[in-house]
């Protein structure tokens, strides 16, 4: 039992490191905070893609045929943790070459590999993923946005919400319904967008943290070619669980203010010796640990060429939780004024309350706590699903809230 | 990184958890629970001995096999599972580790192959009354060759041959080591939520006694020997939490009400997550305790605390929910749900209960952070 890298491991790392230190400036201590709107931060992200797409560091683990270096999990896994030390503005890209663009890869035509992989992969282009809908969240496979087929195109019409990026990306994978007469599964169809089409409209979501970096997406009357299709009519599904199982990686990662953070903001606060206070910031750290501690037992599986086991499905419901829990606590132990929330005077740049607003919204985004405990329990554990009262309804004849 | 045990130790562990199951069935636990005159199973503790378990951390020259804690870990695991009604963990865990760390050359090479054949059943002694073992109050006291004074309870400190004890001498304490079975001595068998581990009274009475280390070094001591032995009993804690998951799991599928299994029903399933997250986060605290005991590092403070932790809130978890997923039959004494109750319960208490190891673990923190 060690934490010591394989020779190969090492000598990845410097490599990796090497090249970061070459091009970036490290982070720091502070976290930075991500900002992806504002065109010169946009520069400096697709700058950055385009020179490790070149340098054989984007996408890791894609064959060299597309561009990739055609290394192992185990080295992205280190490229990931050298690239987190750095200021590197990766934000854009995650979804694209996470989940939508292994999905066209999956399921597109020769054209479509030709066509879009490459642009994706050195930042030319961004992809967003066209999923939720208003009535279509836990249960995605309720979509109702309509795709009606008409001559060798799709007419398509409807709305969809939550979506990542969409204000800056190129294209998108979406979600739509062909079939209403078929069961609500069956009658689904993948395609790809074009997401600066007139017939596409993007209103930015004004969320409850006070932020706008999600967007609703509207659709009126968009014109897809039947080419521009994922998958086969009615397959839709099949491909959007392809996405899907990416999104937990793409997702997960560590948010925002954790037990060293506030222990040093008590020390400040001089309530470090508060008896309830000690005793969370125990729990505190046995919970961090456990997380941390799990991702390294994910990254020994990976190391020695295995699959890692189901255990690297517990860290969102425990971060997004934890994070919860830590910004309450933080925001009490200054009484009256913890609710002031100005970055420019308050202690830690208002990391706290920043985090507190943020924190709801990771409880629910990429699979809410509910769905994934649904998950641990029903693949994990082996549980029942639950009895569908939707099985073997068609779509149009479902009950709707 | 190799965040994991070696092929070698996980064979080892297979190995146990056949032994255990065809030698510790829930009859067996059940032959000391169900038996006011049994505190421990001793056709079971006769076959571990045989085994050479007790030396699996122990060197060769003592007559040990001279593996490693590591080893010493996979095994607790498995006689948690099996919730073995055995004085293991005094012997193996408390009494031969507070050995090897603090006894003389004499004391281990008189002890220590006694201690591997069985001869010797260790525990230790260092409870006196309601609430946390503190260094600087205790009541029991060593005069520099004997001791004197109540200890309450001591796990298996009715069926032990030999004790380590934590006393006052002079203005401070020190450890030494008492044969239970010499002058001086008397004791009687306590009753515990946890019948099927054995739990003496001891009384000192001017005791012959050796001491463990340097006049003084009591409190120091003390504090070493429950890091180690928190990061072993947090495994036996971590396999009765999965045994408690497994049942609770394989009833939730079994049951039916309403016309389906229970653990279709969500407010089952997420319980059981809920579980499952839990056990996860004990597991990777307790590897985490295993490496930092096995490599004796700095860390091993706050990595003990943390095992401990997040193993005694698995087990307390898992434990009673087993139970409440089992719904009336869980409440039975007929059915195994209560044996884990009882045991996670103990496992939790003895040697610290949790508030103690937060503190702990705090000031591990605080004094890694001033550092």
């Amino acid at each position: 039992m060690d934490f010591n890298d394989t020779t190969d491991e090492a000598d990845f790392r410097a490599e990796a490191r090497a090249f970061l230190e070459q091009h970036l400036e490290p982070k720091g201590d502070k976290p930075l905070r991500q900002r992806i709107s504002g065109q010169e931060f946009m520069a400096r992200a697709k700058d950055w893609q385009s020179l490790k797409a070149k340098s054989g560091y984007a996408q890791i683990t894609w064959p060299k045929e597309i561009g990739g270096r055609g290394g192992t999990p185990m080295q992205q896994v280190i490229w990931n943790q050298e690239e987190a030390q750095f200021d590197a503005p990766t934000g854009p890209f995650t979804i694209g070459l996470g989940m939508c663009v292994p999905t066209v890869i999956a399921f597109g035509s020769e054209v479509h590999k030709q066509r879009y992989v490459s642009p994706a992969l050195t930042g030319e282009e961004i992809w967003c993923q066209l999923f939720s809908e208003p009535a279509a969240g836990s249960d995605v496979a309720g979509v109702k946005t309509r795709a009606v087929k008409d001559g060798d195109e799709w007419v398509i019409n409807g709305q969809k919400v939550w979506t990542t990026g969409a204000h800056f990306s190129d294209y998108g994978i979406l979600l739509t319904r062909t079939d209403p007469k078929a069961v609500k599964h069956k009658g689904l169809t993948m395609f790809i967008v074009d997401m600066k089409d007139p017939a596409v409209q993007v209103r930015p979501i004004h969320q409850a943290s006070g932020g706008r970096e999600f967007n609703e997406v509207y659709f009126t009357d968009l014109r897809v070619p039947d080419s521009d299709r994922l998958g086969e009519v009615g397959q839709g599904w099949k491909v959007a669980i392809v996405t899907l199982m990416n999104e937990r990686l793409a997702v997960g990662g560590s948010p925002g203010p954790d037990w060293a953070e506030i222990m040093e903001y008590a020390k400040q606060q001089g309530t470090m010796g508060d008896a309830a206070f000690r005793a969370k910031l125990a729990d505190w750290y046995v919970a961090a640990q456990g997380y941390k501690l799990t991702k390294f037992r994910t990254q020994t599986a990976l190391s020695k060429g295995q699959t890692p086991g189901p255990e690297s499905s517990i860290g969102k419901i425990i971060t997004a939780n934890h994070l919860q829990d830590i910004c309450n606590s933080a925001i009490e132990m200054q009484d009256h004024y913890g609710i002031m929330s100005d970055t420019e005077t308050m202690p830690a740049d208002a990391l706290f309350q920043q985090s507190f607003m943020w924190a709801p919204g990771l409880r629910i985004a990429g699979g809410t706590d509910e769905i994934l405990k649904n998950i641990i329990a029903e693949r994990v554990l082996g549980l029942p699903g639950d009895i569908r009262v939707d099985k073997d309804v068609p779509f149009d004849e479902l009950k709707q809230g | 990184m190799n965040f994991d045990f070696s092929e070698d130790q996980k064979f080892l562990g297979n190995e146990a958890r056949k032994f255990l199951e065809a030698e510790c069935s829930s009859a067996v636990v059940r032959e000391v629970l169900d038996d006011d005159t049994k505190s421990h199973h001793s056709g079971l503790w006769a076959k571990i001995v045989e085994m050479g378990w007790l030396g699996t951390a122990v060197p060769e020259q003592y007559g040990g096999l001279g593996l490693g804690t590591l080893e010493l870990c996979v095994l607790a695991e498995e006689i948690g599972r099996a919730l073995a009604p055995v004085p293991f963990s005094s012997s193996a865990y408390f009494f031969t580790e507070a050995l090897k760390l603090a006894g003389s050359s004499d004391l281990k090479s008189d002890l220590l192959p006694q201690l591997v054949t069985g001869d010797v059943i260790g525990c230790y002694a260092a409870s006196e009354g309601p609430g946390p073992v503190a260094a600087n109050t205790l009541k029991t006291e060593f005069n520099g060759s004997n001791v004197s004074g109540t200890k309450i309870p001591v796990t298996d400190g009715d069926i032990a041959s030999h004790a380590v004890v934590l006393a006052k001498e002079g203005s401070s304490s020190s450890l030494v080591v008492v044969d239970l079975n010499g002058p001086g001595v008397s004791r009687v068998p306590v009753k515990t939520l946890e019948p099927t581990r054995g739990h003496g009274k001891i009384v000192f009475d001017a005791a012959p006694a050796t001491r463990l280390g340097n006049a003084g070094s009591g409190a120091i001591l003390h504090d070493d020997i429950m890091n180690r032995a928190a990061v072993l009993l947090a495994f036996e804690q971590l396999g009765g939490a999965s045994r408690c998951l497994e049942m609770a799991n394989a009833y939730a599928k079994e049951r039916y009400a309403f016309g389906k299994p229970i653990g279709g029903n969500q407010a089952i399933k997420h319980k059981l997550a809920d579980m499952y997250v839990k056990n996860e986060v004990a597991r990777s605290n307790c590897y985490y305790g295993a490496w930092a005991l096995s490599t004796d590092v700095a860390e091993l403070p706050e990595a003990a605390a943390a095992a401990r932790l997040a193993a005694s809130d698995a087990y307390w978890y898992a434990s009673k929910e087993n139970i409440q997923t089992h719904g009336g039959m869980g409440f039975t004494w007929e059915v195994d749900c209560h044996l884990f109750y009882r045991r996670a319960k103990l496992l939790a208490v003895q040697a610290g209960a949790p508030p103690v190891w937060r503190e702990k673990l705090v000031r591990a923190l605080e004094q890694k952070n001033a550092a």
